[in-house]
């Protein structure tokens, strides 16, 4: 919203700024760390394409991400989303419009208590499932959009302001248990918008079968009080660059899963070879209603969806991400192609002696 | 639609964009020696001649870091230190385990 007259260019780029001067403002603090411990600036830069139902959209996109590590025991990190997102006018106009999307997706700040506890506090995403932790940012993930079911369990924004404790409660050769448990406020404020829930998850890891069973659980403590259930499965088969993921989530309203598979073969000179970077990709998806609330960001309508997605590992950290889906609902069916390029960055905020 | 804003966002991806772009420079050997190649690391552990440390760091890993997101292609040695302490966190690492793949990173 434009303010004091001024353009909403110049409104958006103040808002860029401050987080900018935020973000050195948080390096600042962490300037007396080790050798080893400069704090880093990592991320993606991105530039996508959706071509949805007809229409295409393009998107350009930076996910700056920045570690501050405070002396031994401490860390502050933070993530970042800018956003321009070009889209068709509606109405039948030609042309199209856009729009800015600028905000910390999350600042929290770590503290190792002890060999197995680590205390988050700040803002931090919902461990609740897997994707919202491990696959949301753009460098990681095989798709450009995330699942169906991925606001299943977020409280909706996906991060909570409060604290969080979590780490490896057991950790041996033929198994380990991990976990996580937080508390999340009622939070109104513009880049910190939270909704009053508490939950966590915990998981169990086979190394010898390098398979992963968890489970997950929310209860939303503001207005209609709500339970949501999750449970995943990931299996990587020893010695191949084959991957099953898997996610199920339940909530009050909906449920739904995701099945995910990807593969790099190594069978024509290993994964950096011309063959090997092709990575085909597969996800299958459902999602079914209980009842017609709108609360919960999935669709009105039981839907089925099939993406078949072919990504490319460039060197120098550049991935090509390109998918095709076709999503079949009582609403309509809709064919959904996606293109897009990533680049991941990583490296010193500051210049220093090595050790 | 004004031109500026495309245009604006345009120009800074190519920006981002410009190393990649830029033919691959043979960097000093200086440079060389502060840079943590991880997948170099897994190669020549995977040779007869491993350290427990390192098989161990390589087991960590693997099961941590890659199991979510490929290794990258390297990164300066003196953030290997902050990137470990984040895995630590992000990954639920045990102390061990984050010892373990400090001393991967760096052998």
């Amino acid at each position: 919203m434009p303010r004091f007259g001024l353009s909403p260019l110049f409104v958006e780029m103040a808002q860029a700024a401050r987080l900018v001067v935020f973000a050195l403002a948080v390096l600042c603090v962490g300037q007396y760390a080790g050798a080893q411990d400069t704090p880093l600036l990592s991320g993606g830069v991105g530039f996508f394409t959706s071509t949805n139902g007809g229409n295409t959209t393009y998107q350009p996109i930076i996910e700056p991400l920045l570690a501050a590590p405070i002396g031994q025991h401490l860390l502050i990190e933070s993530r970042a989303a800018l956003i321009e997102t070009y889209a068709p006018r509606s109405n039948g106009l030609s042309g199209y419009d856009h729009t800015f999307f600028g905000a910390l997706t999350y600042l929290q700040g770590d503290a190792i208590l002890t060999p197995h506890v680590t205390l988050v506090g700040g803002s931090f995403l919902i461990p609740f499932g897997t994707y919202n932790e491990r696959l949301s940012p753009i460098w990681i993930s095989n798709f450009q959009d995330g699942p169906l079911i991925s606001s299943l369990g977020l409280a909706s924004t996906g991060t909570g302001v409060g604290g969080m404790l979590r780490g490896s409660a057991i950790s041996h050769r033929k198994y380990s248990i991990d976990y996580a448990a937080y508390f999340s406020a009622r939070s109104g404020s513009e880049q910190f918008h939270s909704e009053r829930s508490s939950g966590g998850r915990a998981s169990l890891y086979l190394p010898d079968k390098r398979l992963e069973i968890g489970l997950s659980y929310n209860r939303l403590l503001q207005d209609v009080h709500e339970n949501f259930y999750g449970a995943h499965v990931w299996w990587e088969p020893k010695n191949t660059a084959f991957r099953l993921r898997s996610e199920f989530a339940r909530g009050h309203h909906a449920q739904g899963y995701w099945i995910e598979a990807d593969y790099r073969t190594q069978a024509f000179g290993g994964l950096d070879s011309f063959i090997g970077r092709f990575e085909p990709v597969f996800r299958m998806q459902q999602t079914f209603r209980r009842d017609t609330v709108v609360s919960d960001g999935l669709p009105l309508a039981n839907t089925q969806r099939a993406d078949f997605g072919l990504d490319y590992n460039l060197p120098h950290n550049v991935r090509i991400i390109t998918s095709y889906a076709r999503q079949f609902s009582s609403a309509g069916n809709r064919n959904i192609w996606e293109t897009g390029i990533v680049y991941r960055f990583l490296f010193p905020a500051w210049k220093g002696k090595s050790q | 639609m004004s031109l500026k804003r495309p245009l604006f966002g345009f120009l800074l991806l190519n920006v981002a964009l410009m190393p990649l772009m830029a033919a691959p420079q043979p960097r000093s050997r200086s440079q060389a020696a502060q840079q943590t190649d991880v997948k170099a690391h897994a190669k020549q552990i995977s040779g007869a001649n491993t350290s427990v440390h390192q098989d161990e760091g390589q087991r960590v890993f693997e099961q941590n870091c890659s199991r979510c997101h490929a290794a990258p292609d390297g990164f300066s040695s003196r953030i290997s230190g902050t990137v470990v302490r984040h895995m630590r966190v992000r990954a639920s690492l045990s102390q061990h385990d984050e010892q373990e793949l400090l001393r991967f990173l760096n052998p």
